[in-house]
C-alpha cells in the first residue's frame, strides 16, 4: 500500500539542510502547548514526549485540562495545556517556567502568558486570533498586534491557513482539514528541537488505520510543519534547539504514567503474591485510569468489576479478599470517603485489602482535574473507631510501580488494608521508566490455612506471633468453617464478644499489628544533602520533584540543606523522629494547608514549618527556594 | 472437573448449627427462618464448607453466626456488594444473603437493585417485619402508611415499598414469597430457590414479637389461612379457599378477580405461569383482603447471571493468550540505552 506522505529520512538533531538557523545549545527546555480543548493538545503533547523520549532525553510532563469534556470554543475555561521539560541533565518536574509557549488561540495566549519566562518565545496561531475569539477570551486589543508582548519573542504567523494548504490534496471538509492544525504544530516542534518524525507517522497510521485520508492528511499535515521550520525565511524569534542526551542508566526504558505504572505495579504484585486480582472501581477523575488500564489485562488473571458506586467497589473487594484474592479498589477524594466505613470493616476483620487514592483538589468536588495532597488526614484517621491503617505514598509515575508492590504485599503479609496515595500530577504526567528485570522483586506467596486443627476447633483469628497478621482461610475449605464480621470479636474465635477487657485487647492488637509494620519498612533516608543540620524540607508524594531541584539549587548556592521524602506515611520510618531532630528547622512544602506537618509535629514533638500551596498546580522549584533562602536568613 | 460427581456425604439440620447462643427475642419469627433453612440444607446436596452466608446489619443479618457454614456479617446495606465479590472471586461458593426491610431496601435499596439486575448467582433472604428490629422499633420502607413507631409517633405518611414488586422491577428473575411460620413451604421454596441460577429473591414475612406484633395475622393465623393465602402452584389453577374460589383474569379491563368456583369447574381461572411477568405483578400487587396474599415462586423465568457470563468472557479472552508479564512491562514504544561512554 503506497503512503501517499512519505517522511524522509533524517538524522536526530539539528537539521543541516534548508536555510541556516541559529542553533541553540541547551541542558533543558521547558515547552507549553496550548490550545482549546477541542484542538488535541493532549494528544499533541503525547506524541513530542514520545519523541522526546525516543530521542534520549530525560523528562517530565504536565497536563492541564479542563474538567469539562467540551467547554464552549475559545473560552478562557477551555484552554488545555500540555508542558514538558525535557534535557541532558537529571529532570524532575515539569518545569517551573515554560521557555516555549505555543498557543493555538486568545484564550490560550491569555491563560498560560503569565507562566512564560521573561524573554520566552511565544509562537501563535493568527488564524484564530479574530475579533470574535478575542472578545471570548476577554482580549480589548489585539495582543499580538498592540505590543503588550514586548517582554517576550513573539512569532506569529498563520498556523491555520498553513495547515488547510498542506491537507488540501486530501479534499477535506473545513472543519476536518483545521482539525490537523495540532499535527501541523507538532512537526514545526519535531524541527525546533531536532525530534525524528518516524514514530508519530507509526502512531498516526495505526490511530488512522480505517482512513486513509485521514492518516494521509495528518502526516502531511505533520511533514509540512517540520518543512516551515527548515525553509521559511523567518528571520529572529525562529530557533532550533540542540539537547544532548541524558545520562542515565543502562537498560531498557519506556515512557510512563502513573495511573499505568499503578496498573502495572498490582498486576506485579499479584504475580509476587501468586494470587489472582479482583479490582472494584467505579468512574471518577483522575482514578478512572487505573480502571481503564487493568481492563485490558485479564489473561494477567485480572478481574475488574465497576460496580454501582464506591461503596459497592470497596465491598466487593472485601468479598473477593476473604474468597481469596488479592483485592484492590480505587477512587478519588469523594469516593474514598464513601468507602470510609467499610475501610473500618476490612480493619475489622483483617482482610487484606489495597485502596488506591488518586487525590484530586477538594473538598467536595472540589477540582476533579486539577493536583492536590489534602487526602493525607483521611488517609490515616478518616475511619470511624480506632481503625488503623499503613498509608504509603507514591513520589513519581515511575514510583508507582514499586509503591504498589509494597502495597500488596504490606496488605498481604500484616493481613490489612493498606491506603496507597498518589495524585492528578502523578497520574497523568508521564516520565521515563526503565523497565526493571522481571525477576528483580523478591516474591511474596500469600498462604492460606488449610489443615483442620486436632480438636477441630478453627479460630479465625489465630496470629502470627511476629507479624500479628491472623490467618487467611479461603471459603470453601473443608473444616475450618468460621464466621466474621464488623461487630467486636473475640480474641481468638471471632464470635461476637462485647466483654470490656476483650475489646480494649482487640483494640490494642489492631494498633501494635500496624505500629509494628514500623519494623518491616525501610529506614528513613536523606534523599540530598546531610543528615543533619540547619536545614531539612521534609516532603512527601508528588512534591518529591520539585523539592529536590530546589535544595539541589539551593546547595549549589553553598547553602547547608537537604532533602528528606517519606514514602511510608504510617506507620512513619521508625528512625525519623531521630532523624528529623539532628537539623535545627524542619520546613514542610504541602500542596494542602500543613497535613503532614501537624502529623510530624503530633509524632516527635519538632517544631515543623508548613509551607502551602492550594491553587490545583504544582509547586514551582522557585517557589521552594524561596522558601528555603527565606527560612536560613531568619 | 466435575464437581456433581463427587459423593456429598449426608447431612442433618444439626450439622448445619453453630455452638453459638442464639440471641433473637423469645418468640421471633426469626427462630423459625433459622429452622426452616437448616431442615432445607441437607436436601441440597451441598455442603457446609462450600455454603457461604453473608449478611447485612438487623437482628435478622445476625443468622450467620448461627450457620455452621462460612459467614460473613457485613455492614449495614452492603451485603449485595460482599456477595457480588465473593461470588466472582469463587463463583464455586454456594452464596446466600440474609437481609432485613431496613438493610435490603432502605441503606441498601440501591445494592439489591444492582445485585438483582445483575443476576449474580445467589439466593436472596429478605426477612420482612415492616420494621427496624434493631435499633428498637421505628418504621421502615415496608411499614403500612399509619404505622406508630418511636420516629411516626402519630403515624407515618410513607407508601411502603413491596419488596416482590422491587425485586421484578429491578429485573429479578426468580421471585417468590413464603412466611417465617410456614415449616412445610418455606423449605420447598428455599429448594427450588437454590435450583435457580441466577439471582433467587424471596420476602420471607417475619413477626417480630416485640415491635410489630401481629401484623400478618390477617393472613398468617392457622384458622383463616385457606381463605386469605393463595399458594401458587405452577401449571395448576389458581384456587384457594379449599377449592372454593379462585383468581380469574378479566379480559376487558385487563385485572385480576377473586370468583367462586363452582362445583369444582376451574375452567374460567387462570393457571400460573411461572414466567408470566405481567400476571405476576398482578399477584403481587393484589391489596389484602379484597384478594388472598399470593405465596410461593411468583415468577421463574431463568436468564444467564452476570458471574456465568463473566467466567465465559475471561475464558475466550484468555483462550490461547499467554500472559507475558515481560511483555506488558515492556508494552508501547520503549528504546534501549546502551552501556557506552558518553551516554
Ligand atoms: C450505617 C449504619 N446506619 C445505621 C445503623 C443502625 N441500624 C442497624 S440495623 C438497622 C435497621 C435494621 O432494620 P432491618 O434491616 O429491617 O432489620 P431487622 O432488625 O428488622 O431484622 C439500623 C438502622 C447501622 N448499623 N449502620
Ligand atoms: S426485635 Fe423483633 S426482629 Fe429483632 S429479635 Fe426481637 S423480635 Fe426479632
Ligand atoms: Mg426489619
Amino acid at each position: 500500500m503506497a503512503t501517499a506522505a512519505k517522511v524522509p529520512d533524517e538524522p536526530h538533531g539539528p537539521s543541516s539542510g534548508g536555510t541556516s538557523h541559529e542553533v541553540v545549545h541547551r541542558d533543558s527546555v521547558v515547552v507549553r502547548f496550548a490550545g482549546d480543548s477541542g484542538d488535541g493538545m493532549q494528544l499533541t503533547g503525547g506524541q513530542f514526549t514520545l519523541s522526546t523520549a525516543l530521542a534520549g532525553n530525560d523528562l517530565a510532563t504536565f497536563p492541564d485540562f479542563p474538567a469539562e469534556i467540551r467547554a464552549p470554543q475559545g473560552t478562557l475555561f477551555g484552554v488545555s495545556a500540555f508542558q514538558i521539560n525535557f534535557g541532558s541533565t537529571r529532570i524532575e518536574t515539569a518545569g517551573d517556567q515554560p521557555d516555549v509557549l505555543i498557543a493555538m488561540n486568545p484564550a490560550a495566549l491569555k491563560t498560560n502568558l503569565p507562566a512564560l519566562r521573561q524573554g520566552g518565545l511565544i509562537i501563535a496561531d493568527t488564524g484564530e486570533f479574530s475579533e470574535r475569539n478575542l472578545k471570548k477570551a476577554r482580549y480589548e486589543a489585539n495582543p499580538l498586534e498592540d505590543g503588550s508582548l514586548s517582554a517576550w519573542q513573539l512569532l506569529a504567523f498563520d498556523i491555520s491557513k498553513q495547515t488547510l494548504e498542506s491537507v488540501k490534496p486530501f479534499g477535506l471538509g473545513n472543519k476536518d482539514a483545521l482539525r490537523c492544525k495540532n499535527m501541523w504544530t507538532l512537526g514545526l516542534a519535531l524541527w525546533m528541537f531536532g525530534r525524528p518524525r518516524g514514530p508519530i507517522v507509526e502512531w498516526l497510521s495505526a490511530k488512522f488505520a480505517k482512513s486513509e485520508v485521514l492518516r494521509d492528511a495528518n502526516i502531511a499535515a505533520l511533514n509540512a510543519g517540520h518543512a516551515f521550520g527548515e525553509t521559511a525565511e523567518l528571520a529572529g524569534p525562529l530557533k532550533q534547539f540542540s539537547l544532548a542526551a541524558a545520562e542515565v542508566e543502562p537498560g531498557l526504558y519506556r515512557t510512563i504514567s502513573g495511573a499505568d505504572a499503578i496498573a502495572l505495579g498490582l498486576v506485579a504484585g499479584a504475580k509476587l503474591s501468586g494470587l489472582p486480582m479482583f479490582f472494584g472501581g467505579y468512574p471518577i477523575t483522575p482514578a478512572s485510569a487505573i480502571l481503564h488500564a487493568l481492563a485490558r489485562l485479564r489473561e494477567f488473571d485480572v478481574t475488574t468489576f465497576q460496580a454501582e458506586d464506591e461503596i459497592a467497589a470497596i465491598g466487593a473487594a472485601i468479598g473477593a479478599a476473604w474468597a481469596g484474592s488479592l483485592a484492590v479498589t480505587s477512587s478519588s477524594g469523594p469516593g474514598i470517603a464513601l468507602k470510609g466505613e467499610a475501610m473500618g470493616l476490612a480493619v475489622m476483620t483483617e482482610l487484606p485489602l489495597v485502596i488506591v487514592n488518586s487525590q484530586r483538589g477538594g473538598p467536595s468536588t472540589g477540582l476533579p482535574t486539577k493536583t492536590e495532597q489534602s487526602d493525607l488526614y483521611q488517609a490515616v484517621y478518616g475511619r470511624n473507631g480506632d481503625a488503623p491503617m499503613p498509608v504509603i505514598a507514591a513520589r513519581s509515575p515511575a514510583d508507582c510501580f514499586e509503591v504498589a508492590i509494597e502495597a500488596c504485599r504490606l496488605a498481604l503479609k500484616y493481613m490489612s488494608p493498606v491506603m496507597l496515595l498518589t495524585d492528578g500530577y502523578i497520574a497523568n504526567a508521564a516520565e521515563p521508566w526503565r523497565v526493571p528485570d522481571d525477576g528483580s522483586f523478591t516474591p511474596f506467596p500469600a498462604k492460606f490455612r488449610e489443615d483442620v486443627p486436632e480438636d477441630g476447633r478453627f479460630n479465625p483469628f489465630t496470629r502470627d506471633p511476629e507479624t500479628l497478621g491472623r490467618q487467611w482461610v479461603k471459603p470453601g475449605t473443608p473444616g475450618l468453617m468460621h464466621r466474621i464480621g464488623g461487630i467486636e470479636k473475640g480474641f481468638a474465635s471471632g464470635n461476637i464478644d462485647y466483654s470490656p477487657e476483650n475489646h480494649q485487647k482487640m483494640t490494642d492488637t489492631r494498633k501494635a499489628k500496624i505500629d509494628g509494620i514500623a519494623r518491616d519498612i525501610p529506614a528513613q533516608a536523606v534523599e540530598v544533602g546531610n543528615d543533619h543540620g540547619p536545614l531539612v524540607v521534609v516532603g512527601w508524594g508528588s512534591t518529591y520533584g520539585p523539592i529536590r531541584q530546589a535544595v539541589e539549587l539551593a546547595r549549589s548556592k553553598g547553602h547547608d540543606v537537604a532533602h528528606v521524602h517519606i514514602r511510608h506515611i504510617w506507620p512513619l520510618p521508625a528512625n525519623l523522629g531521630e532523624l528529623l531532630k539532628r537539623y535545627q528547622r524542619v520546613l514542610v512544602p504541602e500542596m494542602n494547608t500543613g497535613q503532614l506537618k501537624t502529623l510530624l509535629r503530633d509524632q516527635y514533638l519538632v517544631d515543623a514549618q508548613p509551607l502551602n500551596k492550594v491553587s490545583g498546580q504544582p509547586f514551582r522549584i522557585a517557589e521552594i527556594e524561596a522558601a528555603i533562602e527565606g527560612m536560613l536568613a531568619q | 472437573m466435575n464437581e456433581i460427581s463427587k459423593v456429598i456425604p449426608a447431612t442433618k439440620p444439626d450439622d448445619w448449627a453453630t455452638d453459638q447462643e442464639v440471641r433473637w427475642c423469645p418468640g421471633c419469627g426469626d427462630y423459625a427462618i433459622l429452622k426452616a433453612v437448616q431442615r432445607a440444607l441437607p436436601e441440597l446436596g451441598v455442603e457446609p464448607h462450600n455454603t457461604v452466608f453473608i449478611s447485612g446489619i438487623g437482628c435478622s443479618s445476625r443468622f450467620p453466626y448461627y450457620m455452621e457454614t462460612y459467614g460473613f456479617h457485613t455492614i449495614h446495606g452492603r451485603a449485595p456488594t460482599i456477595a457480588t465479590g465473593v461470588k466472582l472471586a469463587n463463583p464455586k461458593l454456594d452464596v446466600w444473603l440474609v437481609t432485613g426491610d431496613g438493610d435490603g431496601l432502605s441503606i441498601g435499596g440501591n445494592h439489591m437493585l444492582h445485585l438483582v439486575r445483575r443476576n449474580i448467582d445467589c439466593q436472596v433472604l429478605l426477612f420482612n417485619n415492616e420494621i427496624y428490629g434493631l435499633t428498637k422499633g421505628q418504621y421502615s420502607p415496608t411499614s403500612r402508611p399509619g404505622t406508630r413507631s418511636p420516629t411516626s409517633p402519630t403515624g407515618s405518611l410513607e407508601q411502603p415499598v413491596k419488596p416482590c414488586a422491587f425485586a421484578i422491577g429491578a429485573g429479578g428473575r426468580f421471585v417468590a414469597r413464603t412466611i417465617d411460620t410456614a415449616q412445610k413451604h418455606m423449605p420447598e421454596i428455599l429448594k427450588r430457590a437454590h435450583a435457580h441460577k441466577g439471582t433467587s429473591f424471596i420476602e420471607i414475612y417475619q413477626n417480630c414479637v416485640v415491635y410489630n406484633d401481629g401484623v400478618f395475622d390477617a393472613f398468617t393465623e392457622k384458622k383463616s389461612a385457606p381463605q386469605t393465602q393463595i399458594l401458587l402452584e405452577h401449571g395448576k389453577p389458581m384456587l384457594f379457599a379449599n377449592g372454593t374460589r379462585g383468581l380469574k383474569l378479566n379480559r376487558e379491563t385487563l385485572r385480576l378477580e377473586v370468583v367462586d368456583v363452582v362445583e369444582g369447574d376451574a375452567s374460567q381461572l387462570i393457571v400460573h405461569d411461572e414466567t408470566n411477568k405481567a400476571v405476576a405483578n398482578m399477584l403481587i400487587d393484589m391489596p389484602f383482603g379484597e384478594f388472598p396474599v399470593a405465596l410461593g415462586v411468583i415468577y421463574c423465568d431463568p436468564a444467564s447471571s452476570f458471574d456465568e457470563a463473566m467466567q465465559a468472557q475471561e475464558q475466550q479472552l484468555t483462550a490461547g493468550k499467554s500472559a507475558d508479564f515481560a511483555a506488558l512491562l515492556r508494552r508501547g514504544q520503549s528504546w534501549e540505552v546502551k552501556a557506552e561512554a558518553g551516554r
